[in-house]
């Protein structure tokens, strides 16, 4: 951020970086479906070391009643990070990076959501950081949506995210902690990878146009693919249940 | 016409179901002449429509639903009642009160009071209002004794079973009254309790492992079990 | 509540290419930038785009570096939604929207190196400049983001800072006679683009972006882009997100050329 990187070397002499990853490619991604019993939805991300809980609950009634709207849900959503996710320990207390970044996850989800289906109710996306190594929102975002889509919320389509970095002078994607604070670029990124619509853009550092025009589609290309991770998940979780409606309804 | 799945794919939200001159149904949207799911379910297609039967989810009240409320607040003639959705049940008082009494004149809970359970059916549903339900008919009203249990809304069908097969087993078997409201709650009442317990035991059953298959035989086994104690 | 008819009329318009006041889709509103308007801050700037009114304050302090910077000046930005500026901002701490613009407006000035920190260092690792530059909107008729930009860089530019003397002791005194200029690297020039329908305008105001479907907010230096925020509750296509970069740019060359007449004519 600006920060010389200290004689840290982000990519190696082969060409690879830190982690031994290409430039291009993502993290190991794991997600988990289901996995708190109360929320109505619920997922759990590992992507490298960040490790996130997503839960939804909703559709559901808005406290305090004036906030409702007559003509659809509203959508909250809470972005935390545990004290002891990061290296130094974070205070509980929402900082004002949290309030935005909540509002900018909040801002990536809602275009997938079919909000008009729950007028007057309030679906509710709260996100808990247990482990911070860079991408956090965009792996919460990944994770969110699947939680979504396990509450049996109608949706337009899942909501895929990736971040792009830029590290001596090349694109990277899926920035870790190290390569966010010593690299020169920072840029979230989401998408409804089936409508191509781009829900989440920030960046936090400098390139040209041309530089962004390359980065989105880098991130298009690894929001297709992590699109097919979430798929995979979600249908893991539910394909013994439909086995067993569809065996129910043939004998 | 390309259609990309067939009857019972399990499909997630976004995924393109077909392109062309196909109707969407339910949980499935149009646009730029592709179809696109919007929740996990099982496709369903039938004469140029294509649905998606939802897995998951709240419950979306339907008219002529069998629903099981709990009374939580007063109107001036109305009682209100929770039924496990973000929509509030609305019940007319003169339903409930004697013919001649007038609802304004009365104090409404001396007949229905909060916290008392009430076996209704959907009789209108707009999703701009609440639900209007009514408490008139057989089997419909208030209910003084028996259990209340709560399950996913989206395994009602798996527990009521293919014409009823399921819930006409635990039925048979335990001896129990069961009403089952598409809401996701459930009355039981049994001759005594321990039919009851047994019941609730099967039902919670069903609720957490309807997604495994084998589940009939699975049920009667833990029927044929208990009841030899 | 924006009544229907409203938004109706504003997307019938634009579909001619024309917007509910006059404005082409590409135009901006009447910019007017006032400096050193504040007698008791360092650096002051008043902006007005069309009826939209910000004002940002600069003020100095000396304090501790970071840790992990040393050798650093230390630059703070916070904004404010006063209640005067809108019958819908409620007195009380910044909301989300207030923070997230006073965060993207940082990341702006700091991404673009507006200040040149390395200058503000007085005594490494013990006594460095802060500049906290404060923004308040005080009419709120559209586009706070980039007004509020604008005049956070021309209170910027305008600064007036006292001067820092070391003695021989190493103690640090302030020089209030010696005045000179913050040391400036670059001028970064915010621009928001808002998507409506299916068209994209420059400089929404306040009707429009009630009706808006997303915003995309840029910032400029040298030709290149330092900050971007998308913020709406849909989406933008690829081919939308470009264009209204492309767009952006051009407005903010515009811009950039406002400003520097009004920071050099002083």
């Amino acid at each position: 951020m600006g920060v010389k990187s200290k004689g840290l070397e982000l990519i190696r002499p082969d060409g690879k970086r830190l982690d031994g990853r290409r430039p291009d490619e993502i993290r190991e991604l794991k997600i988990k479906v289901g996995i708190l019993e109360n929320a109505d939805g619920s997922a759990y991300i590992e992507q490298g070391d960040t490790k996130i809980y997503a839960a939804v609950y909703g559709p559901r009634e808005v406290h305090p009643r004036h906030l409702a709207l007559p003509n659809r849900a509203i959508i909250r959503c809470r972005y935390h990070m545990t004290p002891f996710s990061v290296e130094e320990r974070k205070s509980p207390a929402p900082t004002r990076r949290e309030i935005e970044l909540s509002k900018v996850i909040r801002e990536a989800l809602t275009p997938a959501i079919i909000v008009e289906h729950f007028p007057f109710s309030a679906i509710d996306v709260f996100i808990e950081v247990i482990n911070a190594d860079g991408s956090t929102r965009c792996a919460s975002i990944i994770a969110a949506s699947v939680a979504l889509a396990s509450a049996g919320i109608p949706m337009r389509d899942l909501v895929a995210a990736c971040s792009v970095g830029k590290i001596n002078g090349m694109l990277v994607l899926d920035v870790t902690d190290v390569e966010d604070k010593y690299g020169e670029v920072d840029m979230p990124f989401a998408m409804m990878p089936n409508r191509n619509e781009i829900t989440l853009l920030q960046l936090d550092g400098v390139l040209s146009l041309e530089e962004i025009e390359k980065a989105i589609s880098m991130a298009t290309k690894a929001c297709k693919e992590i699109y097919e991770k979430q798929k995979s998940a979600l249908k893991e979780k539910y394909i013994e249940l439909r086995k067993a409606v569809e065996e129910s309804a043939k004998t | 016409m390309p259609i990309y799945v067939k009857d019972w794919d399990l499909v997630v939200p976004g995924e393109v179901l077909a392109e062309g001159d196909y109707i969407a149904g339910p949980y499935v949207y149009k646009e730029d002449n592709k179809l696109f799911a919007t929740t996990i379910g099982i496709v369903e297609s039938k004469r140029g429509v294509i649905r998606v039967v939802p897995l998951q989810g709240p419950y979306v009240p339907k008219v002529g639903d069998v629903v099981i409320g709990i009374v939580i607040d007063y109107l001036p003639t109305a009682y209100v009642l929770d039924i496990n959705s973000s929509y509030k049940a609305i019940l007319q008082a003169a339903e409930v009160l004697p013919p001649q009494k007038n609802a304004l004149a009365e104090d409404l809970s001396k007949y229905l009071d909060v916290g008392d359970v009430v076996i209704c059916k959907v009789v209108r549903f707009d999703k701009y209002s609440d639900v209007v339900v009514s408490c008139k008919g057989r089997e419909l009203g208030k209910v003084v004794d028996g259990r209340l249990i709560k399950v996913s809304p989206a395994k009602i069908p798996r527990l009521i079973g293919r014409k009823g097969s399921m819930i006409n087993l635990i039925k048979k078997e335990t001896g129990c009254k069961i009403v089952i409201g598409q809401n996701g709650f459930i009355w039981i009442k049994g001759k005594d309790p321990t039919s009851e317990v047994l019941a609730e035991k099967v039902t919670r059953k069903i609720d957490e492992e309807a997604h495994i298959s084998g589940l009939t035989q699975r049920v009667q086994l833990m029927l044929q079990l208990e009841k030899r104690g | 509540m924006i009544p229907k008819l409203k938004k109706q009329q504003i997307m019938d318009l634009l579909s001619s290419g024309r917007r509910i006041d006059g404005r082409g889709l590409e135009d901006l509103r009447l910019v007017e930038i006032k400096c050193q308007c504040v007698k008791n801050a360092e650096g002051s700037a008043e902006v007005r785009l069309g009826k939209t009114l910000a004002i940002a304050g600069v003020k100095t302090s000396i304090g501790t570096p970071f840790a992990d910077a040393p050798d650093m000046g230390v630059m703070i930005v916070n904004a404010e939604f006063l209640p005067i500026a809108s019958p819908t901002f409620e007195p009380g701490p910044p909301d989300e929207n207030a923070i997230e613009l006073a965060r993207v407006i940082d990341r702006g000035l700091r991404r673009a190196e507006i200040i040149d920190l390395r200058k503000l260092c007085i005594v490494p690792g013990k006594a460095v400049w802060e500049i906290w530059i404060d923004i308040h909107a005080l009419n709120h008729d559209g586009n706070l983001m980039d007004a509020s930009a604008l005049a956070a860089v021309a209170a910027i530019l305008m600064a007036e800072v006292p001067k820092a003397v070391v003695n021989e002791r190493g103690e640090v005194t302030i020089d209030k006679n010696e005045k000179q200029r913050l040391p400036i690297k670059n001028i970064p020039i915010t621009v928001t683009i808002a998507k409506i329908g299916d068209k994209l305008v420059v400089d929404p105001n306040l009707d429009e972006e009630e009706v808006s479907d997303a915003f995309l907010t840029a910032t400029f230096v040298n030709d290149k882009i330092c900050a971007i925020q998308k913020r709406g509750e849909k989406g933008l296509t690829m081919e939308e997100t470009m264009r209204a970069l492309q767009v952006a740019r051009q407005k903010a060359r515009e811009l950039f050329k406002i400003i520097k007449e009004v920071v050099g004519s002083e």
